[in-house]
């Protein structure tokens, strides 16, 4: 199949099924290829797109003065294809596709809450992202709506939210946070339980919403860059890298190769030190504090590496449009190469003890187990998606540079169990090692600093990075005088919460912290 | 079981000196008269952490006080699951408009005699979300603040030094 084939092949069966569509300026947002269609042919061009097994990857509107530009992306394999459509404000109403793609369900209704897009035929059509800090008629990304919003002085505490009752003998309901016990970010999880067993879990997600899209709306490309970088802490730099990369598109501008040569360094650095944190966090949910104490220490000394070398210890601000905030010392170089060989020394007996000990075994066999086709279904990337049989990352798939010229080595586990997502977190470990020694390599000489050129009108680009927890996808338009207009991250973690959901059926209810570290969604990258 | 004790024996021990808290940083934190509640507390302090909006970098931080490097409980300071086991409230992020009743509440959970110790540029300044249509700004728009933390995050090291520094540890 050549390059376009696929598409044609697409547009062909629309056109059987009566659809009409135009694709306007392919290269706008490459390498993405947009697709306008009529609104009321948005349902079908889904079913579609199901039908063919492609991947639903997010949705989103752009509001302006008389219509809100939708847009929803979908994935076939390596290529994507952006569908579009203009929904008018005197009736802002547009088919779902969460019937086809259950993935869309809840950024469907976050479209719904902040732009007043209703969602027609949405199997469960109520709020999501909006709890009581703005009234149901108002939606914050509204161009009139003020950034200080109208909504009381004091917000109260959400209620009336549906959850879905089950009855029956024997049946009861545990309801937790949004404080939970320890230091983690607030969110709200119902369980309905027989004895130790979860017949249901429902997320009730939103509580750290703090408005990042309507407050990126009229800042200037560097204070993007350094919002991108806190949509959520632990990737910041794939965040970061992302909205610079939509940033950098949206103007056509080359970024120095050592700079690309060093972000990846950067993000594979970030990725190390979560899959450290989280593997030690796994094994500490089922009492094994050995691991959790050892990762722990290896993670440490991995932060300190960064201050020492990049000045910032989860390597917050680094990344910057048009390139890098800081050079990496010339001595660097040798220090990371050593760095590399200790690391791959220290994680061998700590991870040989992960993979045969009896007790790990016990508790990590087997638990939360998510299909393959649930994973397909939901939409899911990065390890939880490596783990269930869909090995599918960015950087070897529709690489990006400096990952183009890089041999890029991606897990490919079957089980989709708790197991399988510590196994996919040592092998990225041993991979990213390697990768880090590929780009130190070749990394090449010169600036990491570059002046991004000032954008043209309406210019928009998008952004698309494999971060440590999976794929990132930004998109960033510019206004009239080159500040933001519209700033969109979307987080992977839009489908792992949805993958907890359906991975926790029928384990007990103790499970459920390691069922839940495993999967490790962010709650500030998704409630935005 | 030999592995473990075999590489258990080859880390050692990793825990680091505690940080000097001098002057600056007590001023920094803005401790006043904390010594005279601090001798309430009489060695034991138990934090409850909430994260009213945070970006969850400042929670990475806060994870690293529990490493073998910092240590934080040959302190006497740990982290509990409830409230009302809590002397110290440990706020992290903007509050979110969303997180606003349940700061509050979680604040008059609380038993007296009680600090509240905001960490992070967020919860001390509201950081650059500010206050909006989403978000209270910084935690003393809610609750009244005694300690603060600043740093987008802090380091462990701050934490620590302002943490100390709260309950009058002058080791």
């Amino acid at each position: 199949m050549t390059d376009r084939d696929w598409l044609l092949e697409y547009r062909r069966r629309l056109g059987e099924e009566g659809v009409s569509c135009s694709a306007p300026d392919p290269d706008t947002l490459a390498p993405v290829v947009r697709l306008s269609l009529a609104a009321q042919d948005w349902r079908r061009a889904a079913e579609m797109a199901a039908a063919l097994g492609w991947r639903w990857a997010g949705i989103w509107g752009d509001p302006g003065p008389e219509d809100c530009l939708v847009r929803a992306c979908l994935v076939h394999d390596d290529r994507r294809v952006l569908l579009e459509t203009r929904v008018p404000w005197s009736e802002p109403v547009l088919d779902s596709h969460a019937r086809c793609y259950p993935a869309a369900d809840r950024m469907e209704r976050h479209a719904q809450d902040l732009l007043g897009i209703t969602f027609h035929d949405h199997p469960h059509g109520h709020r999501w992202t909006r709890h009581r800090a703005w009234r149901e008629q108002d939606h914050p990304l509204a161009p009139d709506f003020p950034v200080h919003g109208h909504g009381p002085k004091r917000t109260p505490a959400d209620t009336n939210y549906p959850f879905v009752r089950i009855q029956g003998s024997g049946v009861y309901e545990i309801p937790v946070g949004p404080v939970h016990a320890g230091i983690i970010e607030p969110g709200h999880f119902r369980f309905q339980a027989v004895g130790e067993e979860v017949l249901r879990l429902e997320t009730r997600l939103g509580y750290v919403h703090k408005g990042i899209e309507k407050i990126a709306v009229g800042t200037e490309p560097a204070a993007l860059a350094r919002l991108a970088g806190r949509v959520s802490g632990d990737s910041t730099v794939v965040h970061a890298w992302a909205a610079c990369q939509a940033m950098e598109r949206a103007t056509d501008h080359g970024v120095p190769a050592r700079a690309l040569h060093l972000r990846a360094l950067l993000a594979e650095r970030e990725r190390i030190a979560n899959h450290l944190g989280d593997i030690g966090a796994i094994c500490n949910d089922v009492g094994f504090a050995f691991v959790h104490m050892q990762c722990a220490r290896l993670r440490e000394q991995w932060q300190r590496r960064n201050h020492e070398l990049f000045g910032h210890r989860l390597l917050m601000d680094v990344v910057a449009p048009g390139g890098l905030a800081c050079d990496l010392p010339a001595d660097g170089i040798d220090t990371l190469r050593a760095d590399h060989q200790v690391l791959r020394q220290d994680v061998e007996p700590i991870f040989a003890i992960v993979d045969d000990h009896p007790s790990l075994d016990d508790r990590l066999l087997g638990t939360g187990r998510l299909s393959r086709e649930d994973a397909r279904m939901l939409g899911c990337t990065g390890y939880v998606a490596k783990a269930s049989g869909l090995s599918f990352d960015l950087r070897r798939d529709q690489p990006y540079p400096p990952y183009d010229r890089l041999r890029v080595t991606v897990p490919d586990l079957q089980e989709g169990d708790v197991a399988s997502r510590v196994r996919v977190r040592m092998e990225e470990i041993h991979a990213s090692l390697d990768l880090l020694d590929q780009l130190l390599d070749t990394l090449p000489p010169g600036e990491v600093a570059s002046d991004l050129p000032r954008p043209a009108p309406d210019a928009q680009g998008i952004g698309l990075i494999e971060g440590w927890r999976g794929e990132i996808m930004t998109y960033v338009r510019f206004d009239q005088t080159g500040r933001i207009a519209r700033f969109f991250p979307r987080d992977p973690s839009w489908f792992l919460w949805p993958a907890l959901e359906r991975l926790i059926h029928d384990n007990i209810v103790p499970d459920f912290p390691v069922c839940n570290k495993s999967v490790n969604g962010s709650y500030s990258g998704h409630d935005l | 079981m030999l592995r473990i004790l075999r590489q258990i024996g080859r880390t050692g021990v990793l825990t680091e000196a505690p940080p000097a808290t001098d002057d600056a940083a007590l001023e920094a934190a803005g401790i006043e008269l904390r010594r005279t509640l601090s001798s309430r507390f009489r060695g034991s302090f138990a934090i409850r952490h909430v994260d009213a909006g945070s970006c969850n970098g400042c929670e990475l931080e806060i994870h690293a006080l529990n490493n073998p490097y910092y240590d934080l409980e040959r302190f006497g300071v740990h982290f509990v699951a409830s409230p009302r086991h809590a002397d110290g409230l440990l706020i992290t992020g903007p509050v979110s408009r969303h997180m606003e009743t349940a700061l509050r509440r979680t604040w008059r959970a609380m038993p007296a005699p009680k600090i509240a110790i905001s960490a992070g540029e967020c919860a001390c300044t509201g950081g650059m979300f500010g206050v909006s249509y989403a978000s209270c700004g910084r935690a003393d728009n809610v609750i009244p603040i005694d300690v603060r933390i600043p740093g987008c995050p802090p380091t462990p090291t701050r934490l620590l030094q302002g943490i100390l520094a709260a309950i009058g540890d002058q080791r």
